[in-house]
């Protein structure tokens, strides 16, 4: 068996611990999904729910989801088991999406406001209901065909 | 950056060692799939910033409610079939671990195996999605169409289409890509490439690129369906 350095680093612990993770891994993943998906699915069934129990919840479920990625980098793809120079070269870039999401969600309500305010034919437009499956086109064309 | 070079032991930088010690090819895997989430962050966060500048938007749980051989006239079914979507990847990202693990182990017959389930998984997931496209173009959706309300009934924009299908496109593209990937293993650890070479390291690298997919469904998945 000829390993290379890596290999024999990666893995210092013994290949039954190692599947014991992978199993251990992936059944938190499937616990977080469940929590995930019952906490949609609570924002779905539940008519009177407020704005702000809302927004709550799609945190929690954001949280959720930066959980389920730590996970899936962190083991499955072997970082956190990594020298940590590797480690800081993969992670510190990304902390570039901090700034990256809270400066352009803030751009976009921003330029939300700003249409509500001064677009009259913007928010007149937002006013007006839709049909549900409204197909007239269609039958506007069958209708000239048959003509 | 004096944090990690005081808490790394000082030899890794003296020279006569990979300061990582990762093979070259792994390595620069890191680094595509690091600009690959850039890529995709620049697609949900443009599809952030849409929402936030939208007044309504479409509830999803009326839009994804439907999943085949559903029977006409039965209730509204959200979330149920991208569920089933979001299990598949992640099953599929489970069997990939234990085909590097057991490519560690010089395991060919193990390799061979999950390397079929991963396989078998990701076209499971890609059928899903053709599904749900046609589906969804049925219904008279695609870019630039957009029959649904918004959630308090007013019209709604194409935005939402548009980002929906560029974004699960772009996906469904490295996943497909990804497919093609563990196939060619597949095939090299079926003609004992690896066997040869005296390693499996090749399988690593797919395995990141394959996990790195699952990773983007995560997000995806919870952009689009729950939030």
């Amino acid at each position: 068996m000829e390993h290379t350095a890596t290999a024999a680093l990666e893995h210092g612990h013994k290949p039954d611990a190692t599947v014991k993770e992978i199993w251990k891994v992936t059944g938190i993943l499937t616990v977080l999904t469940i929590i995930e998906l019952v906490l949609g699915y609570w924002m779905y069934a539940s008519k009177e729910m407020g704005d702000t129990s809302k927004h709550f919840i799609k945190g929690a479920i954001i949280i959720l989801m930066m959980a389920k990625a730590f996970y899936i980098v962190g083991y499955f793809m072997h970082l956190k088991h990594e020298l940590r120079n590797l480690i800081m070269t993969i992670v510190v870039p990304l902390i570039l999406f901090v700034w990256f999401i809270i400066a352009f969600l803030y751009e976009g309500n921003s330029y939300h406001n700003l249409k509500n305010e001064y677009n009259g034919y913007y928010k007149e437009r937002n006013e007006q209901k839709m049909e549900k499956k409204e197909e007239p086109k269609e039958e506007h064309k069958e209708q000239k065909k048959m003509d | 950056m004096t944090t990690t070079t005081a808490t790394t032991p000082a030899k890794y930088w003296n020279g006569g060692k990979s300061p990582f010690n990762v093979e070259y090819g792994k390595l620069m895997m890191w680094y595509f799939l690091m600009s690959d989430a850039f890529t995709f962050g620049a697609f949900l966060i443009s599809y952030g910033t849409t929402r936030f500048a939208t007044t309504g938007w479409p509830n999803a749980n009326e839009v994804f409610s439907s999943y085949p051989f559903k029977p006409e006239g039965s209730s509204p079914a959200p979330l149920i079939f991208v569920s089933i979507m979001t299990f598949i990847l992640i099953i599929s990202s489970v069997t990939m671990v234990l085909a590097v693990h057991a490519g560690h182990n010089m395991d060919k017959k193990g390799v061979v195996k999950y390397l079929i389930l991963t396989i078998l998984g990701g076209l499971a997931f890609l059928g899903c999605q053709a599904w749900e496209w046609t589906h969804l173009f049925h219904e008279g959706a695609w870019w630039g169409r957009n029959p649904f309300p918004n959630a308090d009934g007013t019209i709604s924009t194409t935005n939402f289409t548009n980002f929906f299908f560029t974004i699960t496109g772009f996906h469904g593209f490295h996943v497909f890509s990804g497919v093609v990937i563990n196939v060619v293993m597949l095939l090299m650890a079926l003609f004992n490439k690896f066997e040869q070479r005296g390693h499996y390291l090749m399988i690593e690298k797919a395995g990141l690129y394959w996990h790195f997919v699952d990773l983007v469904w995560v997000f995806v998945f919870t952009c689009f369906y729950l939030i």
